[in-house]
């Protein structure tokens, strides 16, 4: 508990900047066709991968991501990557704050050990960035109207549509407050945030000639984050499904049962 | 042990015998399965099923997921995460529990508005329905500290806000605060005792729950007419009721069956919508959220807690009698407990001779307002605390106050009731015209 509260003392300031962001209200953030949306919604196994790369990148320098165990790369129904090249992935990771990461500190080397794909992605704290695990989940995109919860109905929650709208929503404006310089983002809930713009467009090559214009590069880490945030989504739909499909066969059978039991006693005649 | 005359179970084989002599069990699932039934319940009494249902599944699915839950402000939040990242069908458990709490509450909800309308609280049933009282507020305390295990941002801002709500005790209230966390503040301890409590309160639930179902297996299911079967004798009887195997365990069945159609599509395809993405932020105490709001299921009495602000007369009137003891705060925690006071107490505020709302032309009209109250208080209980949602707030607390004060014990002395049906057997018939037995 002191370990948190000290953190959080020395993120406080950060922090007050993000306290509005939690409640996720913010400017305009428009609805992306992403492929994992609906019932059945799948991952899209490229963009993922493209994701990750856009994390590693450029994410990871300022953000953590200190839930996601790295293994899971290689898992189905995410970005699935082979796993050896998931082990040489996590042996060249750099470990950008090491104090937030002393689990993995080499007391003989002096330094952090190279990460092995058990370990989980770094945290990151150095500068006040929130860890991105979950971002995905903790925020909304969409609201109401008026409070009916309709739009999130139709359109899902909108953690990675409002991801979206924040990396694209810079307007190039900036201000020097108390010694920190905001920048103007029409997504974000006070129209200033402390994040400077992390992406301008072609900041990755992508390996597959993906087109790396800021919006779909803003788009492939917003489904990267997602998967980060809900990594069982797709079992998860297909646990549904097959639940779905076999409770409705059930009912079925219990609605010809219920009917053929009480025929005789509704003075009904029945076919079965 | 139904008061309903009907065959008892009378062992026939020479062990069946000897079991029953010694202990005797299986004349009591016999009884208990085969207890007479009105015939004409309609489908509005299905709930019962599916909260059983719900009870279960929540200590299933809430036992295998204390096994990978570390109640530690440091590791709890990590711990579920671990849960829905590497534990085996964890994220299914997970989802189940969170979202089987809705379900649940939704039950409950249909439940004793159910009985609400047809006055299933009225004599002989007073102490089924205060029984049932008091499993609704024990599933209200386990739902919330349930809520707050994960240590989430709404876990911790909602527990402080509602152990807040003692502290607004006079005198006495600051102490019951501290020891309710034990602590000054929301802390390991409060986890650890919330942690140890959600596990505790689920089985007096159950134990509770039995005790529901003997009193109206005593006095008999009340039912759409609220007329009563038929006693006079096993053959008359047997004209109002069918047994509850295999009819009503059918009947039962499939009802549940459609909930849980939905109940897995909720699961599968959208398991956050009735969620609050705060909560997937780590609890941080030095960082408040920009509205604390609580699960969907207490926004009513949240509603009504928050609708006596310093602003309205009636509370700047008790002030004033009271000498300031009993402030806006205060008077908004006893509104909320009141509100739910005024549930329990309606088998004595209710003075009509007629059980069933069918059968009542004026109490329909309240019924349903009341009805819409509650849908209303629920949506302005999650809205902001400025504009013209405090009047909505206002207006729909004095109302259900109102209905359970005033409205109910006017109506039994000037209302005029339809005719009752002679039975319930001639109720059915009217239904069924060409049944014929």
């Amino acid at each position: 508990m002191i370990k948190q509260l000290t953190l959080s003392a020395l993120t406080a300031l950060g922090l007050s900047a993000t306290a509005a962001l939690a409640a996720g209200e913010g400017g305009h953030i428009h609805d992306v066709d992403f492929s994992f949306e609906g019932p059945f919604g799948k991952y899209d196994q490229m963009q993922l991968q493209r994701g990750l790369q856009i994390y590693t990148e450029v994410c990871s320098s300022c953000h953590g991501m200190k839930f996601v165990p790295i293994r899971t790369l290689a898992d189905e129904g995410g970005p699935a990557l082979p796993e050896e090249q998931v082990r040489a992935y996590a042996s060249q990771l750099f470990v950008a704050d090491e104090a937030s990461n002393m689990h993995l500190f080499d007391y003989d080397e002096g330094a952090a050990r190279p990460l092995t794909s058990n370990d989980h992605f770094p945290a990151n704290n150095s500068q006040n960035a929130p860890d991105l695990s979950l971002m995905a989940k903790a925020r909304a995109g969409f609201h109401g109207p008026a409070g009916t919860g309709i739009n999130q109905f139709l359109k899902g929650i909108g953690g990675p549509e409002y991801i979206v709208a924040i990396l694209t929503g810079y307007t190039g404006e900036e201000k020097v407050e108390a010694g920190t310089t905001y920048y103007e983002n029409t997504a974000f809930s006070t129209g200033w945030i402390a994040m400077a713009p992390p992406l301008y467009g072609e900041d990755v090559e992508f390996a597959d000639g993906h087109s790396n214009e800021l919006h779909h590069e803003a788009e492939d880490i917003a489904a990267f984050l997602m998967w980060a945030a809900e990594p069982k989504m797709m079992a998860r739909k297909k646990a549904g499904f097959v639940a779905v499909t076999f409770l409705v066969l059930l009912t079925s059978l219990l609605y010809l049962t219920n009917k053929k039991l009480w025929a005789p006693h509704k003075g009904k005649k029945t076919t079965l | 042990m139904s008061g309903i005359p009907h065959d008892h179970y009378e062992p026939k084989t020479g062990i069946e015998k000897a079991i029953n002599s010694r202990l005797p069990v299986i004349g009591l699932v016999y009884d208990t399965l085969m207890i007479p039934t009105p015939k004409n319940l309609n489908w509005m009494w299905i709930w019962g099923i599916v909260l059983a249902f719900c009870l279960g599944l929540q200590i299933v699915t809430g036992i295998v997921l204390v096994m990978h839950y570390t109640p530690h402000v440091d590791l709890a939040f990590a711990s579920v995460e671990h849960i829905m990242r590497d534990v085996n069908g964890g994220h299914m458990l997970r989802y189940l529990h969170a979202n089987g709490a809705s379900l649940f509450f939704l039950a409950v909800y249909l439940h004793i508005f159910r009985g609400l309308y047809y006055g299933s609280y009225k004599a002989p049933r007073e102490i089924t329905w205060i029984i049932g009282m008091i499993i609704y507020l024990l599933m209200m305390a386990t739902g919330f500290m349930g809520y707050v295990l994960p240590w989430g941002q709404m876990s911790f801002w909602g527990a402080t806000v509602i152990t807040g709500l003692f502290g607004a005790i006079p005198f006495i209230g600051e102490p019951i605060q501290t020891w309710l966390l034990g602590g000054p503040a929301v802390d390991n301890a409060t986890l650890n005792r919330f942690f140890s409590l959600h596990y505790l309160l689920p089985f007096v639930i159950a134990a509770l729950v039995i005790v529901h179902i003997w009193a109206f297996h005593n006095t008999g299911n009340n039912n759409p007419t609220g007329v009563e079967v038929r006693r006079t004798s096993k053959e008359e009887a047997k004209k109002d009721t069918l047994p509850f195997w295999p009819y009503f365990v059918i009947k039962d069945l499939f009802a549940l069956g459609v909930v849980l159609v939905v109940f897995f599509a909720v699961v599968g395809f959208m398991p956050n919508y009735l969620g609050h993405p705060d909560n997937y932020l780590e609890a941080n105490p030095l960082s408040t959220p920009a509205h604390i709001v609580p699960e969907w299921y207490f926004l009513p009495f949240y509603a009504i807690l928050r609708a006596f602000t310093a602003d309205v007369w009636a509370v700047q009137a008790v002030s004033f009698l009271t000498g300031g003891i009993v402030d806006a705060k205060f008077f908004g925690v006893l509104a909320m407990f009141g509100a739910i006071i005024a549930m329990a107490l309606v088998p004595w505020l209710d003075t009509s001779s007629v059980r069933s709302g069918k059968y009542r032309p004026m109490f329909k009209w309240w019924f349903w307002l009341l009805a819409v109250d509650f849908v209303v208080l629920m949506w302005v209980g999650a809205m902001p605390t400025d504009g013209i949602y405090p009047y909505i707030s206002l207006i729909g607390a004095t109302y259900w106050f109102a209905y359970f004060f005033v409205i109910l014990p006017l109506l039994g002395v000037i209302e005029k009731p339809a005719p009752l049906p002679a039975s319930i057997e001639e109720d059915f018939a009217s239904h069924y015209p060409d049944a014929a037995e």
